[in-house]
């Protein structure tokens, strides 16, 4: 017999003829919040990680991308460290920045910078959802260099991580991100940065 | 403290005895001699030795009370916690009753979108395909996700003894693997080592380390991702757990801090994936509660900083070659017990270990398993045979500390209770212990013997001189009891007597 078909039958068995039947309670809805609550609450919660969040009217994502690369690079960083995923739009991208053209994914590691955008984001949680579409990038583009800059907009954020699965697609490559890259190993104390990126700033648009 | 402890020296079972009589369908428990679900020590014994050091009840007493904080804090805030947990547990049980149908569903979503299924009877047959799937590949060495169920298999004994190397890379892991030591919680491993330990092992193996490298925690961070970069950015093969397997839509799911799970499975060419047979779920929307409950459980955040969802192979993003291997290794028998199926429920978060007395002041070394703790009690010696676990289900004092934090409300303290009755159930000669409680039984049942044992037992207090317990140097039979409980100093009158002598009048 094949392991499958033991193992298939150990469970047939262990379970007998008298499966239980199992009725799964509902799990209330989250908190409602206007608009305006859910953005302020995302943007608190994303801060909670220690990252950065700059908000801004829908027309200034372009002057507030580059002011997250001065915080994170420092003045003086060139269009050239900052890689971009290709659906980005053109105008949130700084004029000169490469696009993110399928080289092999370790060639990433040489740019400073990663300029994407979201699938969704979660406000309750302070989570920014990826989801290997062309706006978002594949998944290493958002890993291995080390500041992140990710554009969120108004609409794209729900309240719950219930919410957020609703929008996704189940069988793509996704990422949930919630902060900068951390570890609580030492003694249970966090400390922020280590294998990802090291430095997370979100636009927050609206 | 008083842990309890089993009779000294438990009657053995014959291998493959009878796990209880009404539950025993001769299913075949986690094999001996591979992986790490047995001690070499009892539990009392491992957990005497662990008690006299002072530095690892130090460690483990500020890492607990840390994170017991943490999650209370973020527990707090979610309002309907409650209904959550309910939900979590009842998903859970509803998969369990359902679990034939959702792995074949799972191996066919999985297969549709370019992955391979592996079905492993135990631990053995695992570690072949894995060391066989890796061979294929050429390379000879692996990156290592944390994932339980690979220590749990010993699967890096099983590589390093093919030739390969397995590389483990999150913080803690590679921290128990360079102190050739090994792991005492299910989140943490090395939750037993201070900061100053663990720059003493980077210092010692490290190649090239900064020898200025200090204890604080951002520079030994800094130091694993400095040692890891070029291991990951060569890396030909990963080996991962999974957290959460979605039957209809094939998706896996591993959730982490560091950003080491993400580089193991987007980076190399080849993800091979061991993942137990219960961790499956039905829905994809059935990730919305456990995604909830285990992030704020186990390091008390409200998310975790990464969540990885794949479903087999995606072109032009991540490894192109997926295998996902099924492991059984004990588990079936585990749903054999009607009552003891439900520690297959746990979602590895540790708040139990977190919050146990008994956790908090032996470590997770005493416990000779993997699964430290509270759920490790309960897991272990259903996994192996009670037999071979014989004294953990005796592991915990009954608070029921574990049962209120389980984000999947496990009734630990039930089964531990049911483990203990099966225990016994399977002596073939009477204990120690179980003749003096039938004395016991006798003398309570009789006010004569038990005003005469009242008497005698006053002399306790000539032992005691005074103290509050009496020492627990005392003779056999009786040390047997006092080695890992402390017993009261005897009053000088019995409540009987007080009673007697103020109702007199």
């Amino acid at each position: 017999m094949s392991a499958r078909e033991e193992v298939l039958g150990r469970i047939r068995t262990a379970l007998g003829e008298h499966r239980p039947v199992v009725d799964v309670p509902p799990v209330p809805g989250p908190r409602s919040l206007a608009p305006a609550e859910l953005l302020d609450l995302l943007a608190e919660r994303v801060e909670d990680y220690r990252a950065t969040v700059l908000r801004c009217a829908p027309d200034e994502v372009p002057a507030s991308v580059v002011r997250g690369l001065d915080l994170a690079l420092g003045e003086g960083w060139a269009p050239a460290d900052v890689v971009v995923a290709p659906g980005v739009p053109a105008a949130w991208r700084p004029s000169g920045s490469p696009e993110d053209d399928g080289r092999p994914a370790v060639e990433l590691a040489a740019f400073a910078a990663t300029l994407t955008g979201v699938a969704t984001a979660i406000a309750e949680t302070g989570t920014l959802v990826l989801d290997g579409s062309p706006l978002s990038g594949r998944r290493a583009l958002s890993l291995l260099p080390d500041v992140l800059v990710c554009v969120v907009e108004a609409a794209q954020v729900v309240p719950d991580v219930p919410d957020a699965l609703g929008r996704l697609d189940p069988v793509a490559p996704l990422t949930m991100v919630s902060g900068p890259s951390a570890t609580s190993d030492i003694e249970l104390q966090r400390v922020e940065g280590v294998h990802g990126p090291r430095t997370l700033v979100v636009v927050l648009a609206g | 403290m008083a842990i309890s402890a089993a009779s000294s020296d438990p009657t053995p079972l014959a291998p493959g005895a009878p796990r209880s009589g009404t539950t025993f369908l001769g299913l075949p428990t986690a094999p001996r001699g591979v992986g790490h679900l047995r001690g070499t020590q009892s539990f009392p014994d491992a957990a005497r030795t662990a008690l006299r050091d002072g530095q690892l009840r130090a460690n483990l007493g500020r890492a607990t009370t840390t994170i017991r904080g943490k999650r209370a804090a973020v527990v707090a805030e979610v309002p309907h916690w409650e209904q959550l947990r309910q939900a979590g547990k009842a998903l859970k049980a509803a998969t369990m009753a359902r679990l034939d149908e959702h792995l074949e569903e799972l191996e066919r979503q999985v297969t549709a979108r370019g992955g391979t299924v592996h079905w492993a009877r135990d631990a053995t047959e695992a570690n072949r395909i894995v060391t066989g799937l890796v061979r294929a590949t050429g390379s000879d060495e692996v990156v290592k996700v944390k994932s339980m169920a690979t220590q749990e298999i010993g699967l890096n004994e099983a590589l390093e003894a093919a030739g390969i190397e397995a590389i483990e890379t999150d913080l803690a892991e590679l921290i128990v693997q360079l102190g050739e030591d090994s792991p005492s919680h299910i989140l943490v491993p090395a939750i037993h080592k201070n900061r100053s330990e663990i720059r003493e092992i980077f210092s010692r193996t490290i190649p090239g380390v900064d020898p200025g490298l200090t204890d604080e925690p951002r520079q030994l961070a800094m130091a694993a991702r400095t040692h890891l970069r070029e291991r990951f950015l060569c890396a030909r093969v990963a080996v991962s757990g999974a957290n959460f397997a979605v039957a209809e839509t094939g998706t896996l799911a591993v959730v982490e801090s560091e950003g080491n799970g993400r580089m193991c499975l987007t980076l190399p060419q080849t993800l091979i994936t061991v993942m137990g047979i219960e961790k499956v779920v039905p829905r994809w929307e059935d990730l919305g509660v456990f995604l909830q409950l285990l992030p704020r459980s186990s390091t008390g955040e409200r998310m975790n900083p990464y969540t990885s969802l794949w479903a087999g192979v995606t072109p032009g993003d991540g490894p192109q070659d997926f295998h996902l291997v099924l492991l059984d290794n004990g588990r079936t028998a585990v749903l054999a017990d009607e009552v003891g199926r439900e520690a297959l429920h746990c979602i590895r978060c540790s708040a139990c270990l977190n919050v146990c007395p008994v956790y908090e002041r032996a470590g997770g070394h005493a416990y000779g398993s993997v699964y430290p703790g509270p759920i490790g009690a309960v897991l272990s010696p259903q996994l192996t045979g009670v037999e071979d676990n014989a004294s953990l289900p005796y592991a915990s004092s009954l608070c029921g500390a574990c049962y209120d934090v389980c984000p999947v409300a496990i009734d630990i303290p039930s089964i531990l209770v049911h483990l203990r009755a099966e225990h016994v159930e399977a002596q073939t000669r009477p204990t120690a212990e179980a003749v003096a409680f039938r004395g016991l039984s006798r003398v309570m049942s009789n006010p004569r013997l038990w005003h005469l044992a009242q008497r005698a037992a006053g002399l306790g207090r000539f032992l005691a001189r005074g103290r509050p317990t009496l020492p627990a140097a005392l003779p056999p039979p009786a040390s047997a009891w006092t080695r890992t409980r402390d017993l009261p100093t005897p009053p000088g009158r019995s409540f009987v007597q007080q009673w007697t002598e103020e109702h007199r009048s």
